[in-house]
């Protein structure tokens, strides 16, 4: 339970139907910890995970609903097994993507064992995805759900069997409006709660902000990775100061004039080179995955046909992927897609079915 | 589902003739101790009375007895009553939070602070404090009893080397009220601190001895309550409350309360041993008759309370005060526990009333959810 009302919903959806629930928190990061340094606000905001007054409202809900209540501290996981990791991809010239690793590492493997090893079946969460058991392919089936705009299984397909054993989402079949109704029925406060859209331990979404403040905390010098600025044809045009403060398809803040807008094509961590160029050149016709996991589908072992989603907000586009080596593979699009950026996953459907994923690289 | 307290000392019920006494203080005998008139009267009579079980309690005068609103609010105005910049003071890495967060306070004032390690068994070596005697040492306080093991501090013997050195001595006595005679002569202490709630009384209450001719300056100023030593209306149920507890206490201990809770806290020490990777942390220690504190290797502390309670049993890690928090216990680190150990030990701590039954209880709870927590999430 995030204080939010999606997974609020849910613990009143199941307890009102006379299920016995436990309401369980995690505690990920302690959001007073970089305030004040490099312009990190001093009182976060509310609205926040992880904030004190979200910890509160889902204490509330749990409390309206009569059910236990606890908050477990994951904060020393969800720093080695995400915040770092997250640090350490942008530093590499890569664009991490920290909610899907939060999924693998603390949401549906630490907290799963944590309610399981505490007498729980399941966990059940306020992700808008859809997860049913097919019998004749004797797998367990990760679906996108009613509310296409809310869909989250871009984040969720890390997940093993096992997981999706026990997992239940129960919003997968609602669309937001319904979630926020169902909250007014059940008589939440927080039936209005506005939804979170940033990273949970970024304020105000500025990451640039958070390395320099979190290297700092760790007595770490922010790496020495300015380089070049080069064009398409190789020629400089310009200087930067580090790689970490760029991501492919990015367009502002590349400090050079251009008469034609000019967008970041390659991040080369090893010479600490970022190539630029026009829009057209953004368009990459086939994309290498690897550290797969599949959900649909027991491993690839032939060509297959596939709807390809290369970030969050990207409409999955036709491709055909092929086994590419031990844990990799490619997706070669039908139409070249633009952006595409090592260090988020590439996740495959096959209709409404999630088929797996892996980390674009 | 049966439910079995095991955390008295994050705090006790009320005991049902401490709430009796109580009663007439809410609505007949509402008045005013400050008051002139028979109401007044009436309520300064209740409060006077208390506070001579309280002198009797601690072995005292009645006018060295000041009652105020619990534990903190006594350390707090031991530290800050006492001490001014150029002072040193002298405390303990382990003691409650109230005293620790004063100190890092009054240090951030211009008091140097020296802050003394437990040995191993958590037991404070008073040639420790003596070695950290300076000239301008004008406080010392270190707890009776430790909240989290229950070890009991040799506070007479600190209470020597504080006359000796001419230096004010304060003890954090909340957790030994009712579990341990108290004399505040033997234990050659200025002030000392203890809390209703942890003695099967109300929330809100406590008091602090201050013995004649210390000098403190008060925390909260305003009227001449309590000679001037605590402003504020007396909260005169809550006093009452406070004294009949007391009252029941000291008859618990010639009762023999405390050996019966004995034998059940060895009898669930012995229990909950038998699982494979156990120990008791304190255990070479004198402790309060109530507390044990058990490492469970490979189980998250943190998982095994809410299994637990989802099982009945009420108990804790650590202090109450830090729930919810990823710190290990500071008292379990500073005897030398690493960060998993620590995190993986768990307080029991019996009532006065616990039963037989209801160690039996949690001795079948626990083995249960220690091996079901091991199997699927190791820690």
């Amino acid at each position: 339970m995030s204080g939010g009302v999606d997974s609020s919903t849910v613990a009143a959806i199941l307890a009102r139907a006379g299920h016995p629930v436990v309401g369980l928190t995690l505690q990920l990061w302690d959001q007073t910890r970089l305030a004040g340094k490099h312009g990190i606000p001093e009182a976060p905001k509310a609205g926040r995970c992880c904030s004190l007054d979200d910890v509160y409202d889902a204490r509330r809900v749990a409390e309206q609903l009569g059910i236990p209540y606890y908050v477990v501290n994951q904060e020393e996981r969800f720093e080695r097994d995400v915040v770092r990791p997250f640090v350490d991809e942008y530093l590499a010239g890569r664009t991490p993507i920290p909610c899907s690793l939060c999924n693998n590492h603390l949401k549906f493997d630490q907290l799963l064992k944590t309610a399981r090893s505490i007498g729980a079946e399941r966990i059940a969460t306020g992700h808008y995805a859809v997860n049913d058991y097919d019998e004749a392919r004797g797998r367990w089936i990760l679906k996108r759900p009613a509310d296409l705009a809310k869909d989250q299984t871009y984040f969720l397909f890390g997940l093993t069997q096992e997981q999706l054993a026990h997992t239940l989402f129960p919003l997968g079949h609602l669309t937001k409006p319904e979630v926020r109704s169902a909250a007014r029925t059940h008589g939440l406060r927080l039936a209005e709660k506005p939804d979170s859209q940033e990273i949970c331990f970024i304020p105000g979404g500025d990451y640039k902000r958070f390395l320099n403040a979190y290297l700092e905390e760790q007595g770490e010098a922010v790496p020495e990775t300015s380089g070049e600025l080069v064009a398409s044809d190789g020629s400089v045009i310009g200087r930067h100061e580090g790689i970490f403060n760029f991501t492919v398809g990015q367009r502002k803040g590349l400090g050079v004039a251009s008469p034609s807008p000019l967008y970041v094509l390659n991040i080369d961590p090893a010479n600490h080179r970022v190539t630029v160029g026009a829009d057209e050149e953004l368009a990459t016709q086939t994309l290498r995955a690897h550290d797969l996991n599949w959900i649909s589908i027991p491993a690839l072992t032939a060509p297959m046909r596939v709807k390809a989603k290369i970030r969050h907000r990207h409409e999955p586009a036709w491709a055909t992927l092929e086994p590419a080596g031990a844990d990799a593979i490619t997706a070669t699009f039908d139409v070249p897609q633009r952006a595409v950026t090592p260090g988020q996953s590439a996740v495959f459907y096959e209709g409404d079915e999630v088929v797996g994923g892996g980390w674009i690289y | 589902m049966r439910r079995v307290y095991m955390d008295a000392n994050a705090t006790t019920p009320l005991l049902p003739e401490v709430l009796e006494a109580m009663r007439p203080y809410w609505i007949e005998h509402f008045g005013n101790a400050s008051s002139i008139h028979f109401q007044g009267q009436q309520a300064r009579t209740a409060v006077n009375r208390a506070r001579e079980i309280l002198a009797e309690f601690f072995n005292c005068r009645e006018a060295e007895v000041v009652f105020n609103s619990g534990g903190t609010e006594g350390d707090n105005t031991a530290i800050f009553g006492v001490l001014r910049p150029g002072d040193h003071f002298i405390t303990t890495a382990i003691e409650h939070s109230a005293v620790l967060r004063a100190a890092e306070r009054v240090a951030e004032r211009g008091v140097e602070v020296t802050y003394i390690a437990p040995q191993p068994d958590s037991l404070i070596d008073p040639a420790a404090i003596r070695a950290a005697l300076k000239p301008n040492t004008r406080l010392i306080s270190v707890m009776l009893a430790n909240n989290e093991t229950g070890v009991l501090q040799p506070v007479e013997e600190i209470g020597r080397i504080a006359a000796e050195a001419g230096a004010f001595f304060h003890i954090d006595a909340v957790q030994g009220a009712g579990k341990v005679p108290f004399d505040v002569d033997r234990f050659g202490c200025h002030l000392l601190s203890i809390s209703a709630h942890k003695l099967y009384g109300p929330k809100g209450v406590g008091a602090l001895y201050i013995r004649r001719g210390t000098p403190i300056d008060p925390m909260m100023v305003g009227g001449v309550h309590e000679r001037r030593r605590r402003a504020g209306t007396e909260n005169v149920p809550g006093i009452v409350g406070l004294g009949k507890a007391t009252e029941v206490a000291m008859q618990s201990m010639n009762d023999g309360d405390v050996e019966r809770v004995s034998a059940l806290r060895d009898r669930l020490e012995a229990g909950v041993l038998r699982i494979p990777g156990t120990g008791v942390n304190g255990a070479g220690a004198p402790r309060t008759a109530n507390t044990t504190n058990i490492r469970f290797d490979q189980v998250e502390g943190e998982a095994l309370i809410i299994a637990l309670d989802l099982k009945g049993v009420a108990v804790s890690g650590g202090s109450a005060c830090h729930s919810g928090s990823t710190e290990p216990s500071k008292v379990l680190m500073a005897m030398g526990l690493d960060k998993h150990a620590a995190l993986a030990s768990l307080r029991f701590s019996l009532l006065r009333t616990a039963s037989e039954e209801d160690v039996d209880y949690v001795l079948g709870v626990v083995p249960e959810a220690v091996e079901r927590l091991r199997t699927l999430a190791p820690a």
